[in-house]
């Protein structure tokens, strides 16, 4: 449903051309939960910006690759095509509500517009909308707090807001960026059910931008882990977490505190995630890996297929799923 | 005075921390109070770490912030080495000061941008020149910088030329330089990334066997506490709502609190998906300025009875064998 291949994109900066994403490729279908894993700086955000087409150009330049919804080139469709589907296509909630959400209109409004925009209703009929959206995202007393602005909510409260606007126009696609990373993990919880009851409802994708491995584990169907802006692994999530493919991944898998890690020194990776400026030649990751050899410096690994939709970017793949997983 | 009792480094008795709320300009008057801390009492041993866990506006930066003397309690007691540390002065305040250290949450804040590292982590030798005479400064800086693992040889960079990781090292070698007993860190790993997140736990771990230090150990994320906790006390909105040690607490949690707290935390194992024990909470945490009354987590409690509006329930053991502040505290086990 939603297609992006081979995806390039820079950023022209002061200090040089940072390589920000270097060839995405991922998809995601109608019910289906794809969660994208990386740490800061790994383009997982990026890319869905470039989705989206709300890059900053400059410095983003969008240099190589293709964007497709149902088929449809959105990277050099119209800017009218491209607002048409942002908001009916394809939504997105971000980490940040509270600078995500106009804080001199009310939610309501905010939630309206739209409404009124696209769907040509009248006033009252979009107010009533909002009120029903405000209740499925289990907002208490919606029909007073449709009235209130943004700084009156609580944090989990403006995440249900900022959700229930994104679905206002009944989206096909939901790209969420980090939407539980700013919040309490009681409350986390409740926001990642309510998505993952939408979602089942309104058999509507789903990207889940993370760096949470644990969040991963609890709702994805399938798992891109991306670094440097690559995809270095790719997987369904069962298989990921029981053998993972990549030294990446089951280096990040190794260093999170687990029952049998009391007392003992965590496993780290070394090092620190490359500048975007100079990525070293090769594997992106071979400084910082164990099992790095001569050709991880000279050649870029390709995709290794692992099985059924599995690939993986190392050239040593095979042996790294073999070694035997790492459980949770 | 070396025989009296000085196992327990730090106690601390029904600490309270009210900060008012204000409301008008020319005419400004107090309209109610923040209860951020509202009745603590713990203590810590030398060498030990005690993990402080609970959500946004529980209090647990504000107890940092107290037991470092930068806030003034509102009432309470805090004895370190047996002496009343809250009624310290002069020279007395300036010694203690060399015992209790902190390193705080935000790598980028923390450090000041003018100042070299070698400045920022010689700095307290400006202060207690006892501890480094001027002539050995440089040399202890550049152990420091050794000690916490970064290249002595950077001691004249400034922090922006290092990464979120290396500047919590900085910070923690800041809070090593006076050789303290007791670091509080507050948050300290939170802002890092996964794999750096694993170095940095790592190197406290190291420190601590080392010097033999006491941590207070303020984190959201409970399987870091856990990690590197000893002992675990449990916060909700200004109180303490269960202690143990770290087994007690995490394999059998008391208090309905810590159950949807451990609960709800994400297990990073796919095949126990809709297998575990999942507690869900509804609504957000009351505000602290109008907290419940009786026990303060009875609104989102699914055990609430009329007793739990009424009185409030101490922290006593009532099952098992840790403290835990519910009328009708009993063991669940929520964690895999």
């Amino acid at each position: 449903m939603l297609e992006v291949e081979d995806l390039h994109v820079e950023f022209r900066t002061r200090d040089g051309v940072a390589r920000v994403l270097n060839g995405v490729s991922y998809h995601v279908s109608a019910g289906e939960t794809l969660a994208v894993l990386g740490e800061s700086g790994s383009g997982k955000s990026v890319t869905a910006q470039a989705i989206m087409g709300i890059l900053d150009t400059p410095p983003a330049h969008v240099t190589r690759g293709s964007v497709r919804f149902h088929g449809e080139e959105l990277l050099t469709a119209s800017p009218e095509r491209r607002r048409a589907v942002r908001a009916e296509g394809v939504a997105m909630i971000f980490q940040d509500a509270l600078s995500a959400l106009n804080p001199v209109f009310t939610v309501g409004f905010q939630i309206e517009e739209q409404l009124r925009l696209r769907r040509g209703m009248s006033r009252a009929q979009a107010r009533a909308r909002a009120v029903e959206l405000l209740d499925l995202v289990r907002i208490p007393a919606a029909r007073q707090r449709v009235r209130e602005y943004p700084h009156q909510f609580s944090g989990g409260m403006r995440q249900r807001a900022m959700i229930a606007m994104a679905l206002a126009l009944d989206p096909e696609v939901l790209i969420a960026d980090e939407p539980t990373t700013a919040l309490d993990v009681t409350v986390q919880a409740q926001i990642m059910d309510l998505l993952a009851e939408i979602q089942r409802e309104r058999r509507m994708g789903l990207v889940l931008i993370t760096h949470d491995l644990g969040v991963v584990a609890e709702v994805a169907d399938r798992i891109v882990v991306m670094y440097a802006g690559r995809i270095v692994e790719q997987a369904d999530a069962v298989s990921l977490f029981r053998a993972p493919g990549h030294p990446y991944t089951a280096a990040l898998m190794r260093s999170l505190p687990r029952l049998d890690s009391k007392g003992t020194a965590l496993e780290t990776i070394r090092g620190l995630p490359p500048s975007l400026l100079r990525i070293p030649p090769g594997c992106p990751f071979h400084p910082r890996c164990p099992r790095a050899q001569g050709v991880c410096v000279t050649h870029v690994p390709p995709d290794v297929r692992l099985g059924l939709g599995r690939t993986s970017a190392c050239h040593f793949a095979e042996g790294v799923v073999g070694g035997g997983g790492v459980g949770g | 005075m070396e025989g009296a009792s000085v196992a327990e480094l730090l106690e601390v008795r029904d600490l309270v921390k009210h900060f008012p709320v204000t409301r008008g300009v020319a005419f400004r008057r107090t309209v109610g109070h923040v209860r951020a801390v509202d009745g603590v009492s713990f203590s810590l041993r030398a060498g030990e770490t005690l993990g402080v866990v609970g959500e946004s506006g529980c209090g647990k930066s504000t107890l940092a912030q107290v037991l470092m003397r930068l806030e003034p309690p509102t009432s309470g007691t805090a004895l370190f080495e047996g002496e009343p540390m809250f009624s310290l002065r002069g020279a007395a305040l300036r010694r203690w000061r060399r015992d209790m250290q902190i390193v705080l949450q935000d790598p980028y804040t923390s450090l000041n941008p003018r100042m070299t590292v070698g400045d920022i982590v010689g700095e307290p030798f400006e202060i207690h020149p006892e501890v480094a005479p001027r002539g050995s400064r440089a040399g202890r800086v550049r152990e420091l910088l050794d000690v916490v693992g970064l290249n002595p040889e950077h001691l004249n960079r400034y922090p922006h030329q290092f990464s979120g990781g290396q500047r919590q090292r900085i910070g923690i070698a800041r809070a090593l330089a006076l050789r303290p007993k007791v670091i509080v860190c507050d948050e300290p790993v939170s802002a890092l990334d996964v794999s750096i997140q694993a170095q940095v736990m790592n190197l406290l771990a190291e420190l601590q066997g080392e010097f033999g230090l006491a941590y207070i150990f303020i984190a959201h994320d409970l399987s870091v506490v856990r990690h590197l906790s000893d002992r675990v006390a449990v916060m909700y909105l200004g109180k303490i709502v269960e202690i143990g040690t770290e087994e007690e607490i995490y394999r059998h949690p008391t208090h309905p609190y810590t159950q949807a707290l451990l609960s709800a935390v994400p297990v990073a194992d796919p095949a126990l998906r809709g297998r575990r024990d999942v507690i869900r909470l509804t609504g957000d945490v009351p505000s602290p300025v109008d907290p419940p009354s009786g026990c303060r987590f009875r609104t989102r409690c699914w055990k609430a009875r009329d007793v739990c509006a009424t009185d409030e329930p101490a922290l006593v053991t009532r099952v098992g064998n840790h403290p835990s502040a519910c009328h009708f505290a009993e063991e669940r086990h929520v964690v895999p």
